[in-house]
């Protein structure tokens, strides 16, 4: 399956690709809008989460695993592996805020939502047709949205 | 091939999951005494408080088991395992035959001798009609007495106290959630159930319940001799695995069904995982019984995939737990209390009495094997990664780990591109 992948080597820590998550998730789909209103009214927040350690840095979110930890660790059923496609999907009416994902992902790829009691992760921009948002956004090509399945 | 699943519960599902990832053809027949289809156990007391409703607990949705060519056998109990013959008896005479069995008959509650505890009015919280029972009973009752200040002894008193009741909590030890706590954080814990209103009685357990005339409840005698008015008596220490079945097919048993690094019982063809199995353990040499959600999952996950002969070793289980009190959120995982006299441990410890913020993380030799955090949990995934992990400290990274700030930049260099950005080609 497609997944998109990191590159620490040329990662800027610009956050481009965070509006670019809030921005696609939001409701207005406008970017001042989304960051400005949206962010502190509804609690929108991107997926994605931006690492620095001295001149280098990452954006990773969720990465889809085959074998992913937050499925084993959901009490509710809310995160399961789509068979068809691999994605590791969110049913967000079914969660209720219990944060044995977040414990268990080993990979920091869940948030807890600022407001409600809902986690927040990447869905890979599910529907959109031009594919992840972060991708697009990057302008230093430090992520790619690539099938690299053995 | 054909695969019996004796359960229902999450490692049944885990089960289902890790078998039709390797075999989309074999038969998969799954049998549970429970009427309802798997549902999230822990989420009974979700419904207990209110907080859901009855359509909201199935861990799957129907289609599930019909995409994955699975035959629910709902309310049917197995009585018999035949290993010579292949075969299970259910409880109605029928018999079934199989190729490959799992064992995932899970925990029963453990109930010590108390002196007036059979009888009405005493219950135990792990299943769904015992949620339904207790939330039929909230509405005519005023007063209850929770025995054991574990995980669910905490969730039945918190549940019950949302519908109204008024509840008292009686745990043995000098503290609640000993087993997943350490002072700190159960003191936390403790501090803001007693805000809410729940009373939480340590160091005492009931000694005696008291019934009148007519046989019903009206009160617990306390092994520190006060008495405790009530009219219910919810029995919720814990777990012991429930082995009954696995004993009498002569499978071997010790504190659990005792499995390999496979799932693999002594009997080449039977399965065990989730509560019932004593499997690997991550952190400790020996198998052990931990019976939590997670752990039932990954085990049943990888029976599963060796069902299928698809031989995958099992890493080995975490111990986890993540729970909630009234808004303050908590989280364990490992070895949170280092065992005493044992050396090599070292604790890095931070608490905000104020703020209500802990933080503690426990290092044994050159790795973190375990930590607890309450309020300010976030961070708890990228903890988990370095015990998970097992990743050799530098000081550099267990002093950013100390000050708060796992980090996956923290991780070995080759490691984090194998995790993240395997095989990158540039392109242009
Ligand atoms: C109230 C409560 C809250 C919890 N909260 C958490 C939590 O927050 N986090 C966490 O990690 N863990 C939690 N747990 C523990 C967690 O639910 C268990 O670890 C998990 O459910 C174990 O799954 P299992 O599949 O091994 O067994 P179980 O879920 O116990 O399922 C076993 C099933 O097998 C059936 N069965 C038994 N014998 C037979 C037979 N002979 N024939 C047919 N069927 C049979 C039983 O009826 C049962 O339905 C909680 C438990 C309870 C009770
Ligand atoms: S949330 Fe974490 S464990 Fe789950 S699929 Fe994403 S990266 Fe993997
Ligand atoms: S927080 Fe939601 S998605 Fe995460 S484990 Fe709990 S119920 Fe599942």
């Amino acid at each position: 399956m497609k997944r998109v992948y990191p590159n620490r080597e040329y990662c800027i820590g610009c956050h481009l690709c965070e509006l670019a998550c809030i921005t696609a998730h939001s409701e207005s789909g406008d970017l001042i809008i989304a960051y400005t209103q949206e962010r502190e009214a509804a609690g929108l927040s991107p997926c994605k989460k931006i690492f620095q350690k001295g001149s280098e840095c990452v954006a990773i979110s969720c990465r889809h695993c085959d074998d992913p930890s937050c499925v084993a660790a959901c009490i509710s059923g809310a995160l399961h592996k789509d068979p068809e496609t691999g994605e590791t999907v969110y049913d967000r009416g079914k969660c209720v805020g219990c944060w044995s994902c977040l414990m268990a992902c080993p990979y920091g790829a869940i948030r807890r939502h600022p407001v409600e009691s809902k986690i927040v992760k990447c869905d890979l921009c599910r529907g959109r047709e031009e594919g992840p948002a972060c991708v697009q956004a990057c302008p230093n090509q430090a992520l790619k949205y690539e099938d690299r399945d053995e | 091939m054909k695969y019996v699943l004796i359960g229902n519960g999450v490692a049944t599902i885990g089960a289902i999951e890790g078998i039709r990832k390797h075999d989309r053809q074999g038969r998969i027949v799954a049998i549970g005494s429970e009427a309802s289809a798997p549902y999230g156990r822990p989420l009974i007391s979700y419904l207990l408080a209110g907080k859901i409703s009855p359509d909201q607990l199935a861990l799957r949705p129907d289609e599930f088991y019909r995409k994955s060519d699975v035959e629910l056998r709902l309310g049917t109990t197995v009585s018999a395992i035949d290993c010579a013959a292949r075969t299970v008896t259910t409880s109605t005479g029928e018999k079934i035959d199989y190729d490959r069995l799992l064992v995932s008959t899970g925990g029963k509650p453990f109930t010590p001798p108390i002196r007036g505890a059979d009888g009405p009015d005493v219950y135990n919280f792990t299943n769904l009609d015992h949620a339904q029972t207790m939330i039929s009973l909230a509405k005519d009752i005023q007063k209850a007495v929770v025995v054991g200040g574990g995980l669910i002894g905490l969730k039945a008193a918190e549940s019950l106290f949302d519908r109204g009741v008024e509840v008292s909590i009686l745990e043995l030890s000098p503290r609640i959630l000993s087993l997943a706590f350490d002072a700190n954080a159960a003191r936390l814990a403790a501090r803001r159930l007693d805000e809410v209103g729940l009373s939480v009685h340590c160091g005492v357990t009931a000694q005696h319940i008291d019934r009148d005339a007519a046989g019903r409840v009206r009160g617990v005698k306390c092994t520190d001799g006060t008495y405790i008015p009530t009219e219910i008596v919810v029995i919720a220490i814990g777990v012991v695995p429930n082995t009954d079945l696995a004993e009498a097919a002569g499978l071997r048993v010790d504190r659990g069904i005792v499995v390999d690094d496979l799932m693999r019982t002594s009997d080449e063809n039977v399965f065990a995982a989730g509560d019932v199995a004593q499997a690997k353990d991550l952190l400790h040499d020996e198998n052990r019984v931990v019976p939590i959600w997670t752990n039932a999952y990954s085990q049943g996950y990888c029976a599963g995939k060796n069902m299928a002969s698809r031989a995958t070793p099992y890493i080995g289980g975490l111990a986890m737990n993540s729970i909630s009190f009234y808004g303050l959120p908590t989280i364990s995982v490992g070895t949170v209390n280092p065992p005493e006299g044992e050396e090599g441990y070292d604790v890095e410890a931070s608490l905000d009495e104020r703020k209500q913020t802990y933080r503690k993380l426990v290092f044994h030799d050159n790795r973190l094997v375990g930590y607890v955090l309450v309020g300010d949990i976030d961070q708890a995934g990228l903890y988990t990664s370095f015990i998970k992990f097992q990743l050799n400290l530098t000081p550099e990274m267990r002093q950013s780990l100390s000050q708060g700030h796992p980090d996956v930049l923290l991780w070995p260099d080759r490691f984090f591109d194998d995790t993240w950005n395997p095989n990158w080609v540039d392109k242009d």
